[in-house]
């Protein structure tokens, strides 16, 4: 784990944001971002908080059903950071998880039979979503910003023609798998929460792990020391909208039915989460492993909230400042985490 | 100069100003090159399409509901300029919410009357400056992204409206500003497109005539030589933000006096528009390039294009609202890549 420093050397991506096998955890804690504290730090405050106003947060039926919360939106801020890690940035994530699910729910027609054919189409619908991403900020050079918000119109608009109202039927089969509990006491959304975290761990020791920080941190000297930038920007994109399909199944599999309308939100709370897990925004450093934590933080806060008996009509404002503080605090720490320089390029030290 | 190369937005090494076109480049070239030009053409090019769908859409009146429509964007997206130029990664994306805030705090004092429009007007705008200084205060002081400060900031002022209102929002426009908006004043222009002409001078002239928009160009072309050559950086992106949320909220009261009533989502569409309008216009998400001209062009467009889906009848029938959104995010990804693109990697 090396410190952010903000070194301009590309290979400067061995930053996990996760700590890494058991054997380092002492070292990895010590030499830990502090962006990586501070969300751990969020973490435990927001999980004491919930077992003293939810006694019952640990019992099984409890967790399964805060788990299930999570994984959506957990997935969502992973695929998120895997095009953040790359430099792009995706405003349509969310228009491309509700697409997905779409597709899926609309295909599988409350169906075991067709569960297969429904989830192959669902996840080729994203990966096929984050293609045109890919090819539109990679192949065309457009902005990301804008250029995504373009085809989120788009995606936006293809969900609506294939699903027009809210509705539609899960498979049973997806529904009740996914509110199992495996022994006794470990939920499958957390399995999956774990395989998605695992898989993560995969894709970051491959070689293409290492191209999407080299890209994210400094694209022209990736591009000298023959990376291909280009393809590898294709890629985040392409995985991502994968990914963001996997999050729209799971949001089928909570809910049981399909919902065009949710895109915006989906987007925002991704990049909250990725910002609070200690992913910077300007690409090539953080990780899929803060980005989890940080969902689930926000995810516990909502409930918190809930919990709290604030009254209705405070919540949502109540839910905004609690993170804007928390948003706030990982901006504070992930900039003091640099080497002091004058206040005026302090703000900047992450850009290189 | 490093500042720049790694920025993910624009991945673009180099230059924060354009590269000085040369001097030998023909007058043609140069124009055919400049956003402004490019995007002005569009514009008339979709107007004409329009004109020869519907006939109607050519007369007067058509034009200046047009026009009427385009000033919200027009004078929301004049912040959103300011806040892009000013570098950074700037970006206000709470622009939309910060509209409806205005909009919801007017009409609740109007209530429908001009008595107390002044108070009224000014509480608004005040409510809005107390959310731009927030952004800055975020932006500035705990040094977050300005992506993800205001896309908070939408959550808090969505939530106060939400506090405030109870869901419910009442009141409504007061006459004076209907009349303002919809009312036929000077030379068969409405009051607000006067308006919004005054303040696209008045925004020119400040960000190319006054020491502000010096400073402005400076601090986002390269802050550190702006600060090696004493401007007061901080001062110049705060007065960013707040003019941004000031001049959302004055969209917000424009769009009060268009519809006469509030609802919660007035403004949200305003959001990822202005963004887009001043993209149109040339203005690069980099900061320090670009001008208003470009952005009231690109502001025109969006509506224009707009319009022309509308009255195609894409839309509307069977299949809702969908095509007209596919086909708005298209057309946006052609225009934008007419030039908003970036250089290549290879010099």
């Amino acid at each position: 784990m090396s410190t952010p420093t903000p070194t301009r050397s590309p290979d400067a991506g061995p930053a996990p944001a996760a700590p890494g096998p058991l054997a380092q955890v002492a070292r990895s804690a010590a030499s830990a971002r502090m962006p990586t504290l501070a969300v751990a730090a969020l973490l435990v405050i927001t999980l004491a908080a919930s077992v003293v106003l939810q006694p019952d947060f640990f019992s099984p039926y409890s967790l399964s059903a805060s788990f299930a919360t999570f994984l959506p939106v957990a997935t969502i801020a992973a695929a998120q950071t895997i095009i953040v890690l790359g430099g792009g940035i995706d405003l349509s994530i969310g228009t491309i998880v509700t697409l997905a699910s779409a597709v899926s729910v609309v295909l599988m027609d409350g169906d075991n039979s067709r569960l297969p054919l429904a989830l192959a189409a669902g996840l080729a619908t994203g990966a096929a979503c984050g293609l045109v991403n890919g090819l539109v900020v990679a192949g065309l050079r457009l902005q990301p910003i804008v250029a995504t918000f373009a085809t989120s119109s788009v995606f936006g608009g293809l969900a609506l023609l294939v699903l027009p109202q809210p509705g539609g039927t899960a498979s049973p089969a997806l529904t009740q798998t996914f509110g199992m509990v495996l022994a006794l006491y470990i939920p499958i959304p957390a399995v999956l929460l774990l395989a998605l975290w695992l898989a993560w761990r995969l894709l970051r020791q491959h070689r293409f792990g290492q191209y999407l920080y080299a890209v994210g941190g400094n694209a022209d000297a990736a591009y000298t020391s023959a990376v291909p930038v280009s393809s590898v920007r294709v890629f985040s994109y392409v995985a991502g909208g994968t990914v963001a399909a996997l999050a729209g199944v799971a949001l089928l599999a909570d809910s049981g039915a399909g919902d065009p309308t949710l895109g915006t939100e989906l987007t925002l709370g991704s990049i909250a989460a990725l910002v609070i897990g200690g992913t910077r925004l300007k690409g090539g450093s953080g990780g899929v492993g803060g980005a989890l934590v940080g969902a689930i933080v926000l995810s516990l806060i909502q409930s918190l909230v809930f919990f709290a008996g604030v009254p209705t009509d405070a919540r949502e404002f109540v839910y905004g400042c609690i993170i804007i503080a928390a948003i706030a605090l990982a901006g504070l720490l992930t900039a003091r985490s640099g080497v002091r320089r004058p206040a005026f390029t302090r703000g900047k030290a992450g850009t290189r | 100069m490093n500042v720049d190369t790694a920025r993910p937005g624009a991945g673009a090494p180099g230059a924060p100003e354009q590269a000085p076109a040369p001097a030998r480049t023909p007058l043609a070239l140069r124009l055919a090159r400049d956003p402004v030009v490019i995007s002005g053409s569009v514009a008339v090019l979709l107007w004409v399409a329009a004109a020869l769908v519907s006939p109607e859409f050519a007369s007067w009146g058509q034009f200046v509901t047009l026009m009427t429509v385009a000033s919200f964007l027009g004078v929301i997206a004049i912040g959103q300029t300011l806040v892009i130029i000013a570098g950074g990664e700037g970006i206000d994306l709470s622009v939309g919410a910060t509209a409806t805030l205005s909009a919801i705090v007017a009409s609740r004092f109007m209530a429908g009357s001009d008595e107390g429009i002044l108070t009224a007007v000014l509480l608004a705008l005040g409510a809005c400056c107390v959310v731009g200084v927030v952004n800055a205060v975020g932006v500035l002081v705990f040094r977050v992204p300005p992506l993800v400060m205001t896309l908070g900031m939408i959550a808090v002022v969505t939530g106060f409206i939400r506090l405030y209102t109870g869901g419910r929002p009442e009141g409504s426009a007061a006459p004076m500003l209907r009349t303002l908006v919809a009312g036929d004043t000077v030379a068969g222009i409405p009051g607000v497109l006067w308006l919004w002409l005054g303040l696209s001078v008045l925004v020119v002239w400040l960000l190319r005539r006054s020491p502000f928009g010096w400073r402005l160009y400076a601090v986002g072309a390269n802050p550190t030589t702006a600060y090696l050559s004493g401007v007061n950086t901080s001062v110049v992106k705060f007065s960013a933000y707040v003019l941004s949320s000031l001049f959302a909220g004055v969209g917000g009261l424009l769009l009060l006096g268009y519809s006469q009533n509030v609802y919660t989502s007035l403004g949200t569409d305003y959001m990822l528009n202005s963004v887009a309008a001043a993209v149109i216009g040339g203005t690069a998400l980099v900061g320090g390039v670009g001008g208003y001209v470009g952005t009231a062009i690109g502001a025109i467009l969006l509506t224009v294009l707009d319009s022309l889906l509308r009255i195609m009848q894409i839309g509307g029938g069977e299949w809702g609202d969908a095509p007209r959104q596919i086909i708005y995010g298209v057309v946006l990804v052609i225009v934008l890549t007419a030039y908003g693109r970036q250089k290549r990697l290879r010099q």
